[in-house]
């Protein structure tokens, strides 16, 4: 949905063959200029868009979590998106006769998600902003949720946001895993390195120095975290 | 007699956007500009309107202005905070949003928005974030407010994209796409009021901010602008108000690391 500073980092590092996406910026900050670079001037490579807005691809995910073909809403009428991703379509309500948008339901091969906290049986709590978390993970034909840690009882009242271990394939401990976006109740979102990556990122150069300096010259990812600092 | 403190073209936006927003209103608060005028709303003149941020939460009460509408301020500070497919279903969709808020890189005559490309979408000049929620809050909520800068390259006869629509091609244009919310009802620049014109909608001048002159308007206006019979001008802002939104930037920039500015 909002690919950020780590979608622009793959982008420019030339692992990425197409996007899809509804919003894609350095949030409060600006552009992301990887991303612009390859749409704009194919740097490293052309990057093929499928581009959506928020509102259908949280129906798409919860239609793919559903085992539906599609999902259906209101909005896109008059706006020009689904005349650039053929995907869009308009269906007519069988009942009402409304017309309404429909979207393929989205089936990721994979789904990686970070979350607060895992029992010793991989029940997965998450809490605060939830996005479309829990939908991608249920949509995926394989998952993976890092976690800030693994604790022995989740203590969690009986409403709040659990995925149970078993309909997850794998969990990984990883302290600030959401690097570097924040864990809630553990840790802050690192506004400063937002910032930053829009000057690092703006000349090819100065991305290229930073990918090799802080991705392929480091051993793992607590290195990765160590030079972060 | 109150002493009148100068505002900047910038904060006049924010505080005549903020006046429009009543107490008790809800407010669908969309990415960028937004948020500066919906939280000064609540701590000046609508300390009751509801904050809804696409990432989830409802009843926002942000002591700063998040960065990111995903920022952990936001679920700290709120009634709820639900998921993003729900934000959409239930509370957009749903008809629970009496105002939508939304920001834009382009505006045209007719209110409609692009966030999307500047230029052709398979050969952009300029590559823009894209539609986020925009879409469906300019079609859903039952009115929307705009905010943005003005100049020729914002304000254009004809936008390059249509991202969210405003009223489309004028007239009952969007009434015949049956959309389910009024559309946007007024556009707040550094300049002046824009107002939908009854029955072509398209954007017409109806209040200017102090000072600022009908030449400045039509020079940084991609269209030949029209004027409302009466045109009035906005009133300065209180000390209040000029207060409250300098405190929540200055709040707001030592929470993101940023200079405090003087």
């Amino acid at each position: 949905m909002t690919p950020d500073v780590i979608f622009d980092q793959m982008i420019g590092a030339g692992c990425a063959r197409k996007l899809i996406f509804s919003w894609g910026g350095n949030p409060g900050v600006g552009s992301l200029h990887r991303l612009r670079d390859a749409v704009e001037n194919e740097w490293p490579h052309a990057l093929e868009l499928e581009e959506h807005s928020h509102a259908d691809l949280a129906n798409a995910y919860v239609a793919g979590a559903s085992n539906l073909p599609f999902a259906v809403m209101r909005g896109y009428a008059g706006g020009d998106l689904p005349k650039y991703n053929p995907t869009i379509k308009t269906i007519v309500c069988p009942f009402t006769g409304e017309e309404l948008a429909a979207v393929p339901s989205i089936r990721p091969d994979v789904s990686v998600i970070h979350a607060q906290k895992a029992d010793r049986k991989g029940n997965i709590l998450l809490w605060g902003i939830l996005g479309v978390q829990k939908e991608a993970i249920l949509s995926a034909k394989r998952s993976i949720v890092t976690v800030e840690e693994m604790v022995d009882e989740l203590d969690a009242p009986p409403n709040a946001c659990i995925l149970p271990g078993w309909a997850i394939d794998r969990v990984c401990v990883v302290p600030r895993g959401a690097t570097p976006s924040y864990a809630h109740g553990y840790y802050e979102r690192d506004n400063r390195f937002y910032k930053a990556w829009d000057n690092i990122s703006r000349e090819r150069d100065s991305f290229e120095q930073w990918i090799k300096a802080h991705i392929y010259d480091v051993a793992d990812f607590d290195q990765y975290l160590q030079e972060a600092q | 007699m109150t002493e009148t403190l100068a505002a900047t073209t910038t904060e006049m936006m924010s505080i005549a956007s903020a006046r429009l927003l009543k107490d008790g209103q809800v407010c669908f608060v969309g990415i960028g500009l937004p948020s500066a005028p919906a939280n000064l709303a609540r701590l000046t003149q609508a300390p009751g309107v509801v904050l809804i941020y696409e990432s989830g939460p409802i009843g926002a009460m942000p002591t700063v202005l998040p960065l990111s509408i995903g920022d952990g301020e936001l679920a700290l500070t709120a009634d709820t905070v639900v998921s993003t497919p729900e934000i959409f279903r239930y509370w957009l969709q749903g008809n629970r949003i009496d105002i939508g808020f939304l920001g834009a890189a382009q505006i045209d005559r007719f209110a409609n928005l692009n966030t999307t490309v500047i230029g052709p979408y398979a050969k952009p000049k300029i590559r823009l974030p894209g539609a986020g929620g925009a879409p469906e809050i300019a079609s859903s909520a039952k009115e929307v407010f705009i905010i943005l800068r003005q100049s020729k390259r914002t304000f254009v006869n004809k936008v390059d994209f249509i991202t969210s629509i405003g009223f489309g091609d004028g007239g009952d244009h969007r009434a015949r796409l049956k959309l389910p919310g009024k559309g946007p009802t007024k556009v707040v620049t550094d300049l002046c009021i824009m107002e939908p014109a009854a029955g072509t909608n398209e954007l017409t001048v109806t209040h200017l901010h102090e000072g600022v002159t009908r030449e400045q308007v039509i020079e940084n206006t991609g269209w030949p602008v029209q004027f409302a019979d009466t045109v009035d001008t906005i009133a300065p802002a209180t000390e209040a108000e000029l207060n409250a939104l300098r405190e929540l930037q200055r709040r707001t920039m030592i929470a993101h690391g940023m200079d405090s500015g003087e």
